[in-house]
């Protein structure tokens, strides 16, 4: 276990992702089985324990400790499990010794924690404790209170995973909903020393094709005749696959693009993906909110979206709908071998004879040049889109013959996105980076004008990252230096008003009413375009601006 | 307290109304005993100082030859007569010549701390418990949750981050005075045998530890056109300059740090380290509890720190104890990247 807990702690203040890679890469390399199985499930969140609660290790605590420096270590230290772990006593002097059993490994843990009675957990727990360092504790602890929160995604784990051999990260996220901890199969194939494991999972995840982006010069050396075009859907990708385990039971489940099962969020798809019209198939699309018949904006999709608990007011208010790009299997037939054109005509004799509620498909946009495909790009509209024109985010283009290759293949597949919006505000404080830019001023808050009191004064709009070349960001980094009026910790605020003050062009995806910013708005997926030397501070953009958008957008979607 | 009162806190500082001196004065004195080299408890501008050979060495350096009028040197264990007030420097364990001053007019002994360790050190002399009626403790450290782990543990973090990732320059903040030279020695102990580089700011104070026969290895100043080159290796800074413009240069730099503070993860977090590593000057709870039980005192004053946790550890033994809320200690982070910047 102590190796386990010098592995996350190590890895939660690693700041660069192949660093963390590295670092677990080494771990599992490492460690034998079992332990690592665990460990890779502990990352993963393939773990959960009924009788360890937080309770019970608040209870331990306040046997253990004086309540007047058990307060002022938890305020000094702010987090329970690190302030328990650090202030946990060490056992009574006769039981350290040379007689000491060594710490618990992860697997012992696992299975005492799992077995133990709801009764007897306190003693269970502390016992632990008890035989765990200070690191070890604070690992155990997080564990049980369901939070490791290391910035190690599970993508991150498998990824390092099959970088203990020679496999891509999407084979392993295509047997993993079969598999259980701990994965001592699928540790042998990623070492090379057994094959494949057999997934029995009856509606797995397909690891998905995604699409390079496309600049419009390279359309040039493309075919027309060789593509088929569809509207890009501003959602999110998910997977909807239903089949029928050894009992004949049917088993239906939507995941997220990174194979994420989502279905408990969304019992209205659910709904419609386990009746009976519906047969086994795995379908690639876009989940959507569709009202009336018509597709709303990604800021309605929101609302359904990372939410623990399913809220019924919502469902209805928001009702989730998936537009059908593609079709990987049907009737236990694997179709991502067959090209492009093959697949989409068993896609759309699928929705022809089944209709299935909730599922419609994606249309094919005509078109005949590559100077069509930009005008319906500018203007969704003219080409058949209507009123869903804002749900649209841009084009993609698909080769007809190209098979469903896992991955991000360069050339099968490309996406042509709508230009973003794009609005001019003021530097107004700038945060130190991590890592290799911990010592750039490399992460920004802008505002914009609005009239106020005294005026007009600035307002924050939003906050992005630096995103283009080092020699701008040295730029950057040195305008922040200089112009600095303020310091809080890592944050400086700048000069910012309408004689001396930085502009820059953000770009973003859109606008939403927000109740949680002092502005009103909030920006999707801002980010800094370009440094606007040239332009003067008081001639950035008005809060006004930004708020039409939202006025605008929601008119054209009804 | 109906005696006549031996030491007061003042504004400047603790203060001895019968020797007519204080400890540690913030602010310039007439005449001022210094416990230890650190900016904090080290000013420059009194006018008379007492203070360890080392320790007088250092306030040289760091302020210049004129940094007082006049100095007298404390031998360790040698008792000085002061207006009357027999004061005599004990080892504190805390930088090369920190030491403990002891306070005695004949009916009364008080033990001012400074700042302390207990954890061996190779480039000091460990601490040595006086027992005493009054012991005034420093409290940087003084709560439960801080147990600082064996610094050997600690290092040891360290080449293993050097050996997963040779190909990173590994920067190791540490304050220059002390911590610095205590983190080569532990490198050395460890059998790291490739030189050490170090950080401009860092160099006179370890070129002192040197002459004064503490044994460091092979010791280099990174100079611009190295930094690119430093990949595996370790480069002692002090904290401040991990986030600086100097750090840029350095491939792929992991930021490490060596303190106390590093205990908690919100803090180094808070400051961007991705390597912290816990190894402390001061001494941690436990050392705290056990010092003070060890002088037999039966009054604790607590200078800077957390103060209260310690004042109400000691009450549930049985002491009379005070929070003194000293101002001015516990800056030398501060003092440190002022130092860096000079």
């Amino acid at each position: 276990m102590n190796r386990f807990a010098e592995l996350l702690d190590r890895v939660a203040f690693e700041h660069s992702r192949n660093g963390k890679l590295r670092l677990m890469a080494d771990f599992f390399r490492n460690t034998p089985d079992p332990d690592r199985g665990w460990a890779l499930a502990a990352i993963t969140g393939a773990l959960t324990f009924r009788h360890a609660k937080p309770a019970i290790i608040r209870q331990l605590i306040a046997e253990r400790t004086d309540p007047v420096l058990f307060a002022m270590s938890y305020d000094y230290v702010g987090d329970l499990s690190e302030t328990v772990a650090l202030l946990w006593p060490a056992p009574d002097a006769a039981s350290v010794g040379h007689n000491r059993p060594p710490a618990p490994t992860l697997t012992e843990i696992i299975e005492l924690l799992d077995e133990t009675p709801k009764a007897d957990m306190p003693v269970a727990l502390g016992s632990l404790l008890d035989q765990l360092d200070e690191t070890g504790r604070w690992a155990l602890l997080k564990l049980i209170t369901g939070g490791l929160r290391v910035g190690a995604s599970a993508r991150l784990a498998k990824t390092a995973l099959a970088s203990l051999g020679d496999l891509e990260p999407n084979a392993i996220e295509e047997v993993w909903p079969g598999l259980a901890p701990p994965y001592l199969d699928l540790f042998a194939w990623a070492e090379g020393r057994a094959p494949r494991p057999v997934t029995s999972d009856p509606a797995p995840f397909h690891a998905p094709m995604l699409a390079h982006a496309i600049e419009e010069a390279d359309l040039a050396a493309l075919d027309p005749k060789d593509f088929v075009a569809e509207w890009k859907w501003d959602g999110i990708r998910v997977q909807a696959v239903v089949g029928h385990d050894a009992e004949g039971q049917r088993v239906g489940r939507l995941y997220s693009r990174t194979g994420d099962d989502i279905s408990a969020a969304f019992p209205d798809v659910m709904e419609a993906l386990c009746a009976d019209a519906f047969g086994d198939a795995a379908i690639d699309g876009e989940l959507l909110v569709v009202r009336a018949g018509k597709v709303d904006s990604f800021g309605a999709l929101q609302q359904r979206l990372n939410r623990k608990k399913v809220d019924v007011k919502l469902v209805a208010e928001y009702p989730a709908h998936v537009r059908a790009y593609d079709l990987l299997s049907e009737a236990g037939e694997d179709l991502r071998t067959l090209t492009f054109s093959e697949r989409r005509a068993r896609l759309e004799n699928f929705i022809a004879t089944r209709r299935p509620a909730r599922f419609d498909l994606s249309a094919r946009v005509a078109f005949q040049s590559w100077d069509d495909i930009a005008r319906y790009r500018r203007d969704p509209a003219s080409a058949g889109a209507g009123e869903e024109a804002p749900a649209i985010e841009g084009l993609m283009l698909k080769h007809a013959d190209s098979i469903y290759t896992p991955g991000r293949p360069k050339g099968p597949w490309w996406k042509w996105k709508r230009d973003p919006f794009t609005v001019d505000a003021v530097l107004m404080y700038a945060q130190r980076g991590h890592g290799k830019r911990s010592s750039f001023y490399s992460d920004y808050t802008f505002g914009c004008w609005r009239e106020g009191a005294q005026g007009d004064e600035l307002v924050p709009v939003g906050k992005a990252y630096f995103g283009f070349t080092d020699a701008e960001l040295k730029q950057l980094d040195k305008w922040v230096r200089d112009h600095t009026t303020n310091r809080f910790g890592p944050v400086r605020e700048v000069e910012a008003n309408r004689t001396i003050g930085l502009v820059l062009e953000i770009a973003f995806e859109g606008v939403q009413r927000s109740t949680r910013h002092k502005s009103g708005v909030a920006m999707r997926f801002p980010r800094v375009a370009r440094i606007r030397w040239d332009k003067p501070s008081r001639e950035a953009d008005r809060l006004e601006a930004l708020e039409a958008l939202i006025g605008e957008r929601k008119q054209m979607s009804g | 307290m109906a005696d006549p009162i031996l030491l007061t806190p003042t504004p400047a500082g603790l203060y001895c109304p019968a020797g007519d001196f204080y400890i540690d004065p913030v602010r310039a004195t007439p005449r001022a005993l210094i416990t230890h080299g650190h900016a904090d408890h080290a000013r420059a501008g009194h006018g008379s100082v007492l203070a360890t050979r080392q320790t007088l060495d250092i306030m040289a350096l760091r302020y210049g030859e004129n940094f007082c009028e006049t100095r007298q040197i404390a031998k360790y264990g040698e008792g000085i007569n002061v207006n009357g007030v027999e004061v005599t420097f004990h080892p504190a364990g805390h930088v090369l010549g920190s030491a403990q001053i002891c306070v005695c007019d004949g009916k009364k002994r008080i033990v001012v701390s400074g700042d302390y360790k207990r954890e061996q050190d190779p480039t000091c002399p460990p601490f040595e418990p006086i027992r005493c009626d009054i012991f005034i403790s420093e409290a940087t450290f003084a709560l439960p949750v801080f147990r600082h782990p064996d610094s050997r543990r600690e290092v040891g973090k360290l080449l293993s981050s050097l050996a997963l990732f040779p190909e990173r320059a590994h920067l190791l903040g540490a304050y220059s005075l002390g911590k610095a030279q205590r983190m080569m020695a532990l490198v050395r102990e460890a059998g790291w045998d490739k030189p050490i580089w170090i950080h401009g700011a860092v160099e006179k104070i370890t070129d002192y530890y040197i002459r004064e026969g503490v044994d460091l290895g092979e010791i280099r100043k990174v100079t611009a056109a190295d930094r690119p080159k430093l990949a595996g290796e370790i480069v002692l800074c002090p904290p401040s300059a991990i986030q600086d413009l100097w750090s840029r240069k350095f491939p792929d730099p992991v930021a490490a740090f060596a303190s106390g503070w590093m205990r908690v993860r919100a803090r180094a977090r808070q400051r961007g380290v991705e390597l912290p590593l816990i190894v402390s000057d001061h001494a941690d709870w436990d050392d705290l509890c056990a010092t003070i039980r060890e002088t037999q005192c039966s009054e604790l004053w607590v200078t800077h720190g957390e103060a209260d946790a310690l004042a109400h550890w000691a009450s549930t033994i049985g002491l009379r104890a005070k929070p003194l809320h000293l101002v001015g200690y516990g800056d030398e982070e501060e003092a440190a990247s002022d130092e860096a910047a000079a």
